[in-house]
């Protein structure tokens, strides 16, 4: 792709200042892997970073388009669980925040979650951790996917109640958290 | 048959409906002939008529008194002279539905026999090729580049993974589209061989625009030989750092979405990459098939097709190049 | 400087004009009032109708940049100058502008002004409807451009085909936006056509019975009905396609029962006749420019007729042939080309006879003609390409491709713009009193006619050589760039044109010739009223003998008396002789059009959200239509004791 010339900073430019965050689509590189995944960066950080991604309505489609792709719904089915926890409910083992389920996902879990950091790239995985969110409900119904096209499991995620988050107390003492 | 690392560019395809290199496409040429001189004449009818009828009127302002003579009784032989028009515009109306009932059937009198079957199933933004065959274990997969044997039908069965597409390859023959939900089936022979150059003709996303398909048309002999080695699995690579290479396919992002057949890499979500190696192009025939061009797309695919569903991969430059080593063992 | 009135002693008019105090009573009854609120509240449908044209020529100039975005990234190979998703966008928006923000609404909004005028009326049947379909066109418009303002443009296509446009692979709000604005203007456009239709059976001069209506009037009729029957059908297609996407329906869902192509049939369903929407208007332009051009009627009126009509249902048995590539049966497929290929018959019908007008007439050359005379060329060659594309065997080779391109602006600017242009440049002295000028309007027009072929004719080319549609860039080694270069030089020829004739409306509104009633000898009856026109159109009604009531001798009785002057008052008559009927009382002045409009706005950009907006957003729309319709006692008792003692 030849560089773009003037006009389209230009143009970018005076539409950026009017961008609707919902409706962009990062079609070019993230950032650089840098410690934005990294759980022990300070919350703010990594909350503000996470928001490109759950206030877009590309990335998480990008992110239901992943947890098909990589068949996380071997093990989570369509976010009803099954030799995985079910995804849609109010429990959350780990942490429901976005550093914890991207920590749950590029770093595994005991009792089965695999490591998929090394494969599945940084801004894929944080796409996934939006929709992971969405399907409880917790993301705002005009950036949440409405239904999919093919046989359906359950309510468009962007038409479910959002669920109130509880924590699930360690049912082995000794588990990590 | 093709040595396409040792390219710099691909060979220039063909894509072109008024060169036809396959039956059906030259039906349909046949057609657009007899078709354009038709309409080339009536074109040129009409124009000469409305300019003599301007040209020999004679001229007026706004205060000359208007002829209302035809508001008292009919003008027969005005009337008469649009009849006459209108029968030869009828006539030539029924001349091009018959042109295009006898297109219509020479088309779909293409004899099949022999044929060789091939599911193309249309993906955002990529072709997926399974070829098929009586005996399962001949059945193979490729992607993006299609080889085909010259003077032997083709049965192409469409099917969409996403959203619609369409398979126009003008030098061989019209368009199908791909919808989703539904199967579609396009028959064609090539008859020339030659390579032919296609590109999805329905709207299909952010980049409809980049995604095209190759149709290598060869000779009989050739295709069987081409389709024998597309059925063999990866081979064990004999150099060390494409061994590595592979290693690293297999330690990063790349088994997530591509398979290598004979490898743990069985993923569809991306093109089969078996044969990589055997192809001209990469990136649904955008892009010749090279180190450099696969170091750039490998590393970030959004800066030469911004949108395609592959991520970026910033891999350590030992590692790129083992990669890449591999990936040329993919033939 | 004057231009003379060249209706000569001869020409037997024999009806009287208006005494000073009755047309001065006439002129306070009909204006609409003063001031903002004023501004807001008016509903005179020439005021109404000035605004809708106004607004839709700015939705055609927006088009129009947006059309030069695209020739200006296409103009190179990989030029980069617009990315994937801005192009999108763009070539989206440059569809849905031009075929749902101006081709159709400014055929409907130039008829709401010319067809009173044009039948001897001195008002549009449902003015108050009048008015809120205008404000809900433009609020639909603008609701549309604001979206593609902050990124939220529709990005699938004007034709937005499923599954592309669907929940999965739209994600978003884009496409909901799109399809909210198809519900905007199919609802003004359907409004237009009831007012149209009842205006044109209900209230023309007696005496023009409907074999002496011009013919302009008949193509807005045969329009207006379509309009009745086509525009449903892409409602229905984008009300499924918004709860497709808001709450998961399975409309064009394959995996749960539905089906791709159902939009395609429901869209082009709509599709196809839209074109015919926006072709046919022109048609009554051409006849009305013609007759007056050339100093006769146009030859073969009833068959005039008739073949209009028999387009508009011909026009209904066409749409597949936009879906030639599924895999509909072939046989079935085949039945859609033969009624493409008929429905060449009764347009060729009305060329031979506009060739056979103007080949037996005295022509009077100015540039309305010269834009007329342009369809003869542009039209003719994008119809018989036309005729290509109706066989399935040629189709499949140039669906989709940039022959298709070529097809379509062939037809939509050679068929409907130029036409629509040479409209202006005739109408412009009685909207405004002035003339355009002559000089600009040749240069308008060549620079138009050249531009266009230069930027049209080589998209054939890219096509038959294998350029897809639809594309934000292409390899160099296609070949394909030096004729892109072309089309982009021809495009901004085409940008020039379009700024002189800005350039000549703008002169001439403030020092243009001064148009009398009549500047061109015309023959029909909005050109026996001042320019521009009284408030309340004619001072005094006439009575109709004839097709061309300012050629031919008036016997008498030449004129309607007894209408007050003091009321909105306007004489109904009957549907085929117009005999007089009935008096009618038209409403006055009123806000709540606009209002209503405004709650309706808030309804529908609300449902794109929440489903529960068609629920709450209801109560507001309910109050302001129903104080809109809430009748006034003293005018009521007025109207009751007119009709006992007229």
């Amino acid at each position: 792709m030849k560089a773009s010339v003037p006009l389209m900073p230009m143009l970018t430019l005076a539409l950026a200042l009017a961008a609707c965050e919902r409706e962009q689509r990062p079609t070019h590189a993230p950032p650089p892997a840098s410690s934005i995944g990294n759980p022990s960066q300070p919350a703010g950080a990594v909350a503000r970073a996470h928001d490109r991604y759950e206030q877009n309505a590309y990335a998480v489609s990008q992110g239901k388009t992943w947890y098909r792709a990589y068949n996380c719904n071997g093990c989570h089915a369509q976010g009803g669980g099954d030799v995985g926890p079910a995804l849609m409910d109010a429990t959350w083992r780990y942490g429901a925040d976005p550093a914890s389920i991207y920590a749950t996902i590029a770093y595994g879990r005991p009792n089965g979650m695999p490591a998929f950091g090394g494969r599945v790239p940084e801004d894929q995985i944080w796409q996934l951790v939006a929709y992971v969110r969405s399907l409880s409900g917790q993301l705002p119904s005009s950036v949440a996917p409405s239904r999919s096209d093919g046989l359906q499991a359950g309510k468009p995620e962007a038409r479910r109640e959002k669920e109130k988050i509880r924590p699930e107390p360690p049912s082995n003492p000794g588990e990590l958290r | 048959m093709n040595a396409a690392m040792s390219s710099n560019e691909p060979a220039a395809a063909m894509q072109d409906a008024l060169r036809a290199a396959g039956t059906q496409a030259q039906h349909i040429g046949a057609l657009w002939n007899g078709t354009l001189v038709l309409c080339t004449l009536v074109f040129v009818a009409i124009v000469v008529a409305t300019i003599v009828a301007v040209w020999r009127a004679p001229r007026a302002d706004a205060a000359t008194r208007p002829d209302t003579t035809s508001l008292e009784g009919p003008e027969h032989r005005i009337w008469r002279r649009v009849g006459w028009a209108t029968g030869a515009a009828v006539a030539g109306l029924l001349v091009l539905l018959a042109g295009d009932v006898f297109t219509s059937r020479a088309l779909a009198r293409l004899p099949l026999r022999d044929a060789v079957n091939i599911e193309l199933v249309g993906h955002q933004w990529w072709w997926e090729a399974r070829y098929r065959d009586g005996d399962p274990s001949h059945e193979f997969t490729t992607a993006n580049e299609l080889t085909i044997p010259v003077g032997r039908p083709v049965i192409v069965t469409l099917r969409a993974n996403d959203v619609i597409h369409s398979l126009w390859v003008p030098s061989l023959s019209g368009k199908k589209d791909l919808i989703p939900g539904r199967t579609a089936t396009l028959r064609l022979r090539a008859d020339r061989a030659g390579t032919y150059r296609g590109q999805c003709a329905e709207f299909c996303g952010l980049e409809h625009a980049l995604m095209a398909l190759l149709v290598h048309a060869v000779p009989p002999a050739d295709y069987e030989a081409w389709a024998a080695r597309q059925r063999q699995p990866a081979s064990e690579p004999a150099d060390p750092v494409a061994r590595h290479g592979r290693d690293v396919f297999l330690g990063t992002s790349c088994v997530m979405c591509h398979t290598v057949s004979g490898t743990p890499a069985q993923a569809r979500t991306g093109p089969d990459l078996t044969h990589l190696a055997s192809r001209q192009t990469i990136a649904a025939g955008m892009f010749p098939n090279n180190r450099g061009y696969l170091a750039g797309w490998i590393g970030d695919p959004q800066a030469l097709k911004p949108g395609v569903n592959m991520p970026a991969n910033t891999l350590p430059p030992d590692d790129l190049q083992a990669l890449l080593a591999y990936l040329e063992t993919l033939r | 400087m004057t231009a003379p009135d060249p209706r000569h002693d001869t020409l037997e008019r024999r009806m009287p004009r208006a005494d000073p105090a009755a047309a001065t009573a006439l002129e306070r009854t009909w204006r609409d009032p003063p001031g903002i609120i004023g501004w807001f509240a008016a509903i005179n449908h020439k005021t109404i109708s000035k605004r809708f044209m106004v607004t839709t020529i700015l939705f055609f100039l927006a088009g129009g940049v947006l059309a030069l975005l695209i020739r200006l990234q296409l103009a190179q190979p990989n030029a980069g100058i617009i990315g994937p998703d801005r192009y999108n966008q763009i070539f989206t928006m440059h569809g849905s502008t031009m075929m749902f923000l101006f081709a159709v609404p400014v055929m409907q909004a130039v008829a709401t002004y010319l067809i009173p005028l044009m039948i001897g009326a001195r008002s549009l049947a449902f003015p108050r409807l009048n008015a809120y379909a205008y404000w809900i066109f433009t609020m639909g418009g603008i609701m549309l451009y604001a979206a593609f303002f902050v990124d939220a443009g529709p990005d699938a296509g004007w034709f937005a085909y499923v599954p592309l446009s669907g929940p999965q692979y739209s994600p978003g709000k884009r496409v909901d936006f799109w399809a909210q604005m198809i519900t905007f203007t199919e609802l003004s456009g359907l409004m237009e056509a009831v007012v149209i239709i009842t205006t044109i059976l209900k209230l023309r001069a007696p005496g023009m019975s409907l074999n002496r209506m011009p013919l302009y009037v008949w193509t807005m009729l045969v329009t207006s009905f379509m309009v009745l029957f086509a525009m449903p059908s892409v409602m229905l297609a984008s009300t499924a396609l918004i709860t497709d996407r808001l709450v998961g329906t399975h409309f064009y869902n394959p995996g749960e029962g539905g089906d791709a192509l159902l939009w395609q049939h429901l869209f082009w369903f709509f599709g196809h006749p839209e074109v015919y929407l926006i072709f046919i208007p022109p048609l009554g332009f051409i006849s009305s420019i013609v007759a007056t051009f050339a100093r006769r009627p146009v030859v073969g009126y009833p068959a005039m007729v008739l073949a209009l009509v028999t387009t508009a249902f011909l026009a209904f048995g066409l749409w597949v042939h936009h879906m030639f590539a599924t895999n509909l049966p072939e046989l079935g497929k085949t039945f859609f080309t033969a009624a493409s290929l008929i429905i060449a018959v009764p347009s060729a019908v009305q060329i031979f006879c506009w060739i056979a007008t103007l080949g037996s007439g005295r022509l009077h050359v100015k540039t309305p003609l010269l834009f007329v005379l342009a369809f003869f060329f542009i039209l003719v060659l994008g119809g018989l390409t036309g005729l290509m594309l109706a066989s399935v065997s040629l189709d499949t080779q140039l669906h989709d491709t940039f022959f298709v391109v070529a097809h379509l602006h062939y037809v939509l600017l050679g068929g409907a713009v130029f036409p629509l242009f040479g409209a202006f440049y005739y109408w412009f002295p009685k909207f405004t009193g002035r003339l355009l000028n002559e000089r600009l309007g040749r240069w308008n027009f060549w620079l138009f006619f050249i531009g266009f072929n230069v930027t049209f004719f080589p998209m054939h080319l890219l096509g038959l050589w294998g350029m897809p549609r639809r594309v934000y860039t292409y390899p160099a080694e296609m070949g394909w760039g030096d004729m892109n270069l072309v089309a982009s030089i021809g495009a901004a020829t085409i940008a020039a044109s379009v700024l002189l004739f800005l350039v000549n409306v703008a002169r001439s509104l403030r020092v243009g010739a001064v148009a009398g009633p009549d500047p061109w000898g015309a023959g029909t009856l909005e050109w026996s009223v001042a320019s521009p026109p009284p408030m309340g159109n004619f001072e005094v009604i006439p009575v109709v003998h004839g097709r061309y009531p300012l050629w031919q001798p008036q016997p008498e009785p030449t004129h309607v008396e007894g209408m007050s002057n003091e009321w909105r008052e306007v004489l109904v008559t009957t549907v085929a002789d117009a005999e007089p009927d009935h008096r009618l009382w038209m409403p006055s002045s009123s806000v709540w059009p606009f209002l209503s409009a405004l709650a309706t706005t808030v309804l529908f950009v609300g449902s794109i959200f929440t489903p529960w907006a068609v629920v709450w957003a209801a109560v507001p729309v309910a109050v302001a239509t129903t104080i809109w319709f809430w009748p006034r006692r003293a005018v009521v008792r007025e109207r009751v004791r007119s009709e006992l003692r007229p």
